[in-house]
């Protein structure tokens, strides 16, 4: 089963992302239109349960969400490498095992990091 | 052919964007915006598996990092420096010279036969994986190593050894 795509397949979704974003946008707009509006110094200020504001909301926070976030970007490069052997693996399984253990030698790797990072408490909030 | 060219004018048009916007905040996200027309070029070229990598990984893994670099790095407007104008000028004069070497890069280029591919569908998924795990397994096993040593390097800066302490 070849299927021959083009760029012209992607013109559904082209369509799709259209109708999902010209909602979003004419709600949001429609809302501004219709709502009532009162602009006065107190309304526009921001506040949270009532408390006045205090100082800067650009402050420097913790390295440990940085951690976070970096691990997700390098598993997140790991998963993408399993999408072609995902379409693929019908075709390699068919010749022997030696799609099966290639993956398994990088997962293999990447599963020791998870190991040593797990071990390291990388992920654990004190 | 004038898909590219709106396509093309928008990702010139939002990356200029980027750079002009006084709010950093501000400038990331026209970076995701032309991140997203990138992935439209992939698409134009047939490319998709690179669209979709970019898509997932650029769009959404790397500019969140992007944020928090930018949250990291405390830039406020009173704890960021004046710039001097001495340091201006070195950087006019630095971009000026960047702009010589590329248009005198530019002037030497050659205009080549447009070339043909065989196979049109060659940056598909399929095909791609067929390349990777046979040919390109080597590189495909070492980029594994590269991930391993990079979440091992990450946690080793980031993270606090308690015993030191």
């Amino acid at each position: 089963m070849e299927t021959q795509t083009s760029a012209i397949n992607y013109l559904p979704i082209v369509f799709q992302m259209l109708v999902a974003l010209g909602f979003v946008v004419l709600t949001m707009v429609l809302t501004h239109i219709i709502g009532p509006k009162r602009k006065s110094k107190e309304k526009l200020s921001p506040f949270e349960s009532g408390i006045e504001v205090v100082g800067n909301a650009r402050q420097p926070f913790s390295i440990k969400y940085f951690l976070v976030a970096i691990l997700f970007v390098l598993f997140d490069i790991e998963v993408i490498f399993m999408y072609p052997w995902a379409v693929n693996f019908r075709e390699m399984s068919l010749e022997g095992f030696d799609g099966l253990i290639e993956m398994l030698v990088f997962m293999g790797t990447l599963l020791l990091g998870f190991i040593y990072i797990i071990k390291k408490k990388a992920l654990d909030w004190e | 052919m004038n898909l590219f060219y709106f396509v093309a004018f928008l990702s010139i048009f939002f990356s200029l964007l980027v750079i002009f916007s006084k709010n950093p905040v501000y400038s990331v996200l026209f970076l995701i915006v032309t991140f997203f027309t990138f992935s439209v070029h992939y698409i134009l070229l047939n490319a998709q598996f690179l669209a979709i990598v970019n898509f997932i990984v650029y769009m959404g893994a790397i500019m969140v990092l992007f944020l928090f670099v930018l949250m990291l790095l405390n830039l406020n407007k009173d704890t960021e420096p004046m710039k001097s104008s001495l340091l201006k000028i070195a950087g006019v004069v630095s971009g000026l010279c960047l702009l010589l070497t590329l248009v005198g890069a530019v002037k030497s280029l050659n205009v080549s036969e447009p070339l043909i591919l065989k196979d049109p569908g060659i940056g598909l998924v399929k095909n791609l994986g067929k390349v990777l795990f046979n040919e390109f397994l080597l590189p495909f096993e070492v980029s594994s190593i590269l991930l391993f040593s990079a979440m091992v390097g990450s946690v080793l800066l980031a993270k606090k050894d308690p015993k030191k302490i």
